[in-house]
């Protein structure tokens, strides 16, 4: 393992900011893994300290193929981990809007800069990362319906779906959409959470990453027989919107099969307790997003689901 | 006429309520040109304030005048503003990134395409901001290129100093500003002042600007001044970006606005622990700084200010 540092800046008051990479084996750049981008990725960071740990265990026991590198970048944000902000301490940007990055640009510009230069010829990208509403997610592949990344790729991931998605104006700044920009097959792999670690879904998540690399011959692994991933897309996923605004209660979980009709949370009056809606569900459906927040607003989309 | 145009219960017993007010001449007839007033979409940016309150005192004095209607939409992101707070509290979203919305999508997909809805349709509209907390600006317009055949001439009757036609970029496609520019309601973005401030000598300016235009449009009659002639800058590489070589505190020792000189210092970053200046902010070429840093505190790469080269400074 070789553990150094990407991208490093001094700090005024701070201690520096300093990007800090671990890598495992020698030779051409394969796979880059990354963690957080923003404050409130725990979860993320979590998942790739796991596969640090998993990957040094690896290349102790001479399991990854001579000739392939893997590096994994924990977090590009560790200052804004440290004050629990989710985005960049000064100015409120947000780094992985700001690929690939300029040199001689604003803070954040250059940090994304100072990363993309590692990362950018990697054949494969995989990034931990989080949706803008707080939520809990059935662990999937996202990839981009424009992109150069393939389908097929993403289902060796095992993951129980990959979710294809139209690109929009404000993705052309992501760190996935520039991997792409760039040839490298780039694959966004949302876990179950974001603020709070999930010991379960971090496992999964490791898992995931190991039969991926697995079925490229990058390592040696034999984990559980992966799940055969349903591709879907995200224009296809059923919205249930709030109609009122109020204290959210959920009455079922992510992953959760739900029959036509059966009720999905309650919206309740926070001064009487009374219940002022009900979410049904339109059909046949697995909760593939539920917020996770005791409050919502009106006219959210708070559960998507995707038919059986 | 204060009219509510989007609206939305909140969680705890309040209602968010996205208002504006319409005036129009008192015996109204036929159909008459239409000017919207839009600030407010960052919550942290209040130059606009000023001017929609001083447009109306204006108006009001000489309300016989008004020939057409003036609508005024002082808070678009109006929790932003009541906590000062740039995007959309509690979504940590930038409004000016959700356009053209969506009436059936969530909360911020529906209030963007409410405000848009509304707007729509204008003869202009002058949608203000001033730049953010960081950065003081001299009054100025910034055109998309895509749109600058339509916006140029409208932008030089509006008495501001300077107009920017900048490079089309994907990401600004999701702006309030290109969402209607691209639909056909012309839209001049005004950036002035700085965030969190008043400065009532450039809100007086844009006024001034403000009712000379709607005089063009024969919405008003009362008597206007002649507009400044603006500098204007069509090509990207009139604009050089300083940025901040180190982190740390910086003095200025210029305004914005001034004509520097090649090598000429625009300020010091230095370092208060230590006592000793970390580096000169200076300016790489001729020209006249229309951005300066405001807010102190710097990181390595901070924008400090940016200059219009001297050969660029065109009046056309």
């Amino acid at each position: 393992m070789n553990k150094r540092i990407i991208y490093e800046m001094k700090g005024m008051y701070r201690d520096s900011f300093r990007i800090t990479g671990y890598e495992f084996g020698e030779g051409e750049k394969s796979v880059c893994i990354v963690g957080s981008s923003r404050g409130n990725e725990v979860q993320q960071i979590y998942c790739c300290s796991q596969l640090v740990k998993k990957c040094r265990q690896l290349e102790e026991e001479g399991r990854i193929k001579e000739g392939k590198r893997i590096l994994v970048i924990p977090s590009i944000n560790p200052y804004s981990m440290n004050i629990q902000k989710r985005f960049w301490p000064t100015d409120n940007t947000d780094i992985n809007r700001m690929f690939p990055g300029y040199h001689l640009g604003e803070t954040t510009q250059r940090i994304a800069d100072g990363v993309f230069r590692e990362i950018m010829d990697f054949q494969y990208g995989i990034q931990f990362t989080s949706f803008y509403m707080p939520g809990d997610f059935v662990p999937h592949i996202r990839l981009m319906d424009e992109g150069y990344s393939s389908t097929e790729l993403a289902r060796s991931f095992g993951l129980p779906y990959v979710v294809v998605r139209k690109v929009r104006p404000y993705d052309t700044t992501t760190l996935n959409y520039n991997w792409q920009v760039w040839n490298t097959q780039a694959f966004s792999l949302y876990t179950t959470k974001t603020s709070n670690i999930d010991r379960n879904g971090a496992g999964q998540a490791v898992l995931s990453v190991m039969s991926f690399l697995s079925s490229l011959g990058i390592v040696k692994y034999s984990g559980p027989e992966p799940a055969i991933s349903r591709v879907v897309k995200d224009v296809d996923m059923i919205s249930v919107q709030t109609a009122r605004s109020g204290i959210f209660e959920p009455l079922v979980k992510a992953g959760e099969r739900v029959a036509v009709g059966q009720p999905l949370a309650n919206i309740v009056n926070p001064y009487d307790g009374e219940i002022m809606e009900t979410l049904f569900a339109p059909t046949d459906a697995l909760v593939f997003f539920i917020h996770n927040m005791p409050l919502t607003y009106a006219d959210t989309a708070v559960i998507k689901l995707v038919r059986i | 006429m204060v009219k509510t145009i989007a609206s939305v219960g909140l969680p705890v017993d309040e209602i968010l309520e996205i208002k504006k007010n319409r005036l129009m001449p008192k015996e109204a007839a036929g159909e008459m040109k239409r000017i919207s007033i839009v600030t407010g979409i960052h919550g942290d940016e209040l130059e606009g304030q000023y001017v929609c309150f001083e447009l109306q005192r204006r108006i009001e004095r000489d309300r016989e005048k008004l020939a057409g209607i003036v609508d005024i939409y002082p808070a678009m992101n109006p929790l932003g503003i009541d906590s000062v707070t740039r995007g959309i509290p509690a979504f940590d979203l930038d409004m000016n990134r959700l356009f053209p919305g969506n009436i059936e999508g969530n909360m911020t997909e529906y209030l963007a395409a409410g405000m848009i809805e509304d707007v729509a349709g204008s003869d202009l509209v002058i949608d203000i901001h001033a730049s953010n907390i960081y950065l003081t600006e001299i009054p100025q317009i910034r055109i998309n290129e895509l749109h600058e055949e339509m916006l140029v001439p409208l932008a030089k009757e509006t008495n501001i100093d300077f107009i920017w036609v900048h490079g089309a970029s994907t990401v600004l496609e999701s702006t309030f500003a290109h969402s209607l520019n691209s639909t056909g309601t012309p839209t001049l973005v005004v950036e002035m002042g700085v965030g969190m401030r008043i400065t009532k000598e450039y809100g007086n300016q844009l006024v001034d600007g403000i009712l000379h235009v709607m005089h063009k449009l024969g919405i008003w009659n009362g008597e206007v001044k002649e507009p400044k002639k603006p500098i204007i800058s069509r090509n990207p590489e009139d604009v050089s970006y300083l940025n901040a070589g180190v982190g740390g505190l910086f003095i200025p020792a210029v305004k914005h606005g001034k004509e520097l000189k090649k090598g000429e210092v625009i300020g010091q970053i230095v370092d208060p622990l230590l006592g000793c200046v970390l580096d000169e902010v200076k300016a790489p070429v001729d020209g006249i700084l229309f951005t300066i840093r405001d807010y102190p505190i710097v990181d390595e790469g901070s924008l400090m200010g940016r200059l219009l080269k001297k050969e660029a400074c065109r009046y056309e």
